[in-house]
């Protein structure tokens, strides 16, 4: 296929699964703020939001400080800000719409229909009372346009682009989500392990749909290095960076059949993350920093998509 | 309902309906205007959804208008169609073959037919298209034929569209449509269908292939890209056909062969249905600053390593100061009358012509010969005095630029406007194919002028669609 055109697939995937990436940190952010009662700190949890979405220099430069909702507005509705919801869905439509061919008749409705609903969005939306309904509304297209081109797209090469999009961009967010909890600060009369970490981390597990997951996983209560483990390591976890990884690795290589056994850098790069994963200790993770970890995993997404863009996507 | 010295109305009056309308116009009739308002809604949220939509540059507001879709269909009966198709295949056949001459040997220039002046001092004419003959004598393999009718015996050509007429997108969504939303009324009558003309384009597409293409050609559609107005239709067209859908960035060429940008690496392209002007598509042979043609593809052309649908230089065809000497054409290369009107014409750089033409203006209508989308054109019957002084100063001053016709009476079709159902003007825009056969699918895009005395038809300026239905019995 053109490689535009992989690349359009590619991109489209991984900003739907972005705008709902954003949408569950949004979620997590105004759980812990609703939570946290004391008004020592007011902010924390939003700061701690924009900096797990990676937004934090654009937010400080466009507004100096943090207003709550400032920061939702700039998260969901801000077309300045290009990981706002909005411009996701603008980015992801735009991307489909150049590859309009590629797509199921299915796919493009679920992703039209979203961007035009988008787009009549106002910002009474962000009141309290509605902005929990509006975070599910997005995380539930997302799923929906998932639904819709693994439900009917021939699985051929631009399926896989597809859906190594959105697993790529999955695994990146569930690593910025776990990250959240490294950058809130428990106030000071609140110790770890008490009340209000304890509901910092339900939080996290809510956002990732894994609340549930976890008591039938551990049938145990919550513990910060069994939550870790789960959203890492487990590989019956499905948003896990092992599970993703996992799969990465499978369409990768299911790549490398179709066009003749040809394998570049992304092919090792991918296999060496998801060997480090599947091998790995919950326990050393906690020893090197659950933050660096965390980190460093980032890191390597960034370069494992910089690789399979420069082996597939933009063949110049 | 118009009076009977008005415009031909092709339902006929209320108490003379005429044959093909017959349960239309019953089911108009049985039809409260709430339900046909709910089902307009049907159908543009229906539009709205899968995305057809059309941009107009000069208004703000909403990037992706939609064209207006009347729900009351356009009816022909079979022989109507017979005919008119008859008169198509005939009018296209003399345009290839003026095209294939006046790049060849221009035996009409030497007869005399045609003044050579006008061919070859005309900017549509592309002297880069000498000496080349494209596969089967193929020029304008897609031409959309714009037609009227003032009456129930005569349709007349209004224009010829050979370079890249747009529109069929909507001849076949405008179908789909009408199924899905009035399935009874459908079924009450036997349409010919329509939903082969994909096939059949790619059929013809592949039929030129170049001389140096063995294998089964790869055909490919070119768009402008994704901020052109029809892009909705070429990724339809390249959808339908199974094509890829490609940008100038998309493809390069390489010795002398044009390749596509793939994930498994190069891949050869045989065919390109172009929808980039003939000045864009290559920045060696035509406008040097085009960024969405390909460097070295015209050479690739005409070295017989890929085919362009359509050829380059078919403007000279479609030019509106060529266009009173096609019936001509037809008399000279088939030896045949024409069988579609056309409609009578003054070429203002006539001394005689625009001596009618300023002394009549009020009643004319005025176009610029190089002008499309109904911009660019003084009605003359519904213009101030004002705008006829201006278009005056301007045929004086450019008098090779303008040409005039009568104002038509384009007839009319019932239509579902707010006032409820009313008359509105229409013509019709049916696409010829032309590869090794031409091929014409029953019907075409009706366009209605939506604004009540209205002439203007082109979407641009508020015009809508209707579905054309050919009556099978």
């Amino acid at each position: 296929m053109l490689s535009r055109t992989a690349d359009g697939l590619f991109w489209l995937a991984r900003y739907m699964e972005r705008a709902a990436s954003v949408a569950r940190l949004v979620q997590v952010g105004n759980r812990m703020s609703n939570m946290s009662l004391s008004l020592d700190n007011p902010g924390n949890e939003w700061r701690s939001t924009l900096v797990a979405a990676g937004t934090e220099p654009g937010y400080l430069a466009k507004h100096g400080e943090i207003v709550p909702s400032l920061v939702l507005d700039y998260l969901v509705l801000d077309p300045e800000n290009p990981s706002s919801i909005v411009s996701c869905i603008e980015t992801a439509r735009r991307n489909g719409r150049a590859v309009r061919t590629a797509l199921t008749v299915d796919t493009w409705e679920a992703l039209n229909e979203t961007w035009q609903q988008t787009r009549a969005l106002k910002a009474d939306r962000l009141a309290a009372d509605s902005l929990p309904g509006l975070m599910d509304w997005v995380v539930q297209r997302s799923l929906l346009f998932c639904g819709s081109y693994a439900n009917t797209m021939l699985r051929n090469d631009g399926y896989l682009f597809t859906h190594l999009g959105t697993l790529l961009e999955r695994a990146d967010n569930t690593a910025r989500i776990l990250d959240v909890k490294y950058h809130v600060l428990l106030p000071d009369h609140e110790g770890v392990g008490g009340v209000l970490d304890y509901y910092q981390w339900q939080s996290i597990l809510r956002a990732v749909s894994a609340l549930r997951s976890y008591h039938w996983v551990y049938h145990d209560r919550l513990k910060p290095w069994l939550i870790a483990e789960l959203l890492i390591l487990r590989p019956e976890m499905p948003r896990s960076l092992v599970a993703c990884l996992a799969h990465v690795v499978d369409l990768l290589e299911a790549l490398a059949v179709r066009y003749g056994g040809q394998r570049g850098e992304c092919h090792r790069l991918a296999g060496e993350i998801h060997a480090r994963l599947r091998y790995g200790r919950v326990e050393d993770i906690f020893q090197f920093g659950l933050h660096e970890y965390v980190t460093q995993f980032i890191d390597d997404m960034l370069r494992l998509g910089q690789e399979i863009s420069g082996f597939y996507l933009n063949v110049r | 309902m118009a009076k009977a010295d008005g415009p031909f109305n092709e339902m006929g009056m209320s108490d003379e309906v005429r044959g093909p309308y017959a349960d239309i116009e019953r089911w108009l009739r049985e039809m409260p205007s709430d339900k046909l308002e709910l089902k307009r809604r049907e159908a543009e949220t229906l539009f709205r959804r899968v995305g057809i939509t059309f941009a107009v540059y000069t208004e703000g507001g909403d990037p992706e208008r939609l064209i207006p879709f009347d729900i009351i269909p356009r009816v022909l009966a079979r022989a109507e169609w017979d005919r008119l198709s008859l008169g198509l295949h005939q009018r296209v056949k003399a345009l290839n073959a003026f095209l294939a001459d006046v790049y060849g040997e221009r035996h009409i220039l030497r007869a005399g037919k045609v003044p050579e002046r006008m061919v070859l001092g005309n900017e549509s004419f592309r002297p880069e298209m000498q000496g080349f003959l494209p596969p089967a004598g193929a020029y304008t393999h897609v031409a959309g034929i714009d037609i009227v009718r003032l009456d129930a015996d005569n349709f007349y050509v209004l224009e010829d569209n050979c370079r890249t007429p747009s529109g069929v997108s909507y001849m076949l969504e405008n179908r789909e449509a009408m199924l899905r939303l009035l399935p009874d009324l459908c079924g009450m009558h036997k349409l010919a269908p329509v939903s082969h003309y994909p096939e059949d384009l790619l059929d013809t597409l592949k039929s030129v292939a170049p001389p140096a293409c063995r294998d089964a050609p790869t055909v490919a559609v070119l768009t402008p890209g994704s901020y052109n107005s029809a892009y909705y239709e070429h990724s339809f067209l390249a959808d339908e056909m199974g094509v890829e859908l490609v940008e100038g960035g998309d493809l390069f060429v390489d010795e002398g062969f044009v390749y596509m940008r793939t994930t498994q690496g190069p891949k050869r392209v045989d065919v390109l249905y172009r929808r980039i002007d003939d000045d864009y598509l290559d920045p060696r042979t035509f406008r040097p600053d085009s960024a969405l043609g390909v460097p070295g593809l015209f050479a690739a052309y005409r070295a017989g390593r890929v085919t362009l649908a359509n050829a380059v230089g078919t403007g000279i065809a479609d030019d509106k100061a060529i266009y009173p000497f096609v019936p001509e054409m037809i008399r000279f290369y088939l030896g045949e009358e024409p069988i579609l009107l056309n409609v009578p014409t003054y070429l203002c750089e006539r001394d005689d012509d625009r001596k009618y033409v300023l002394e009549h203006l009020h009643e004319l209508v005025v176009k610029e010969t190089r002008g499309s989308g109904g911009y660019g054109m003084l009605i003359g019957p519904q213009s101030t005095a004002a705008d006829r002084a201006v278009f005056a100063d301007r045929i004086k001053a450019r008098p090779a630029d303008y040409i005039a016709q009568p104002t038509l009476a384009l007839s009319t079709c019932p239509t579902f406007v707010e006032q409820g159902i009313a008359p509105r003007h229409v013509d019709l825009r049916p696409f010829v194919l032309s590869g090794r056969e031409i091929r014409v699918v029953p019907g075409g895009l009706t366009r209605v002028a939506l604004r009540e005395g209205s002439l203007v038809v082109n979407s641009s300026q508020g015009g809508g669609t209707k579905d054309t239905w050919v009556l099978e019995r």
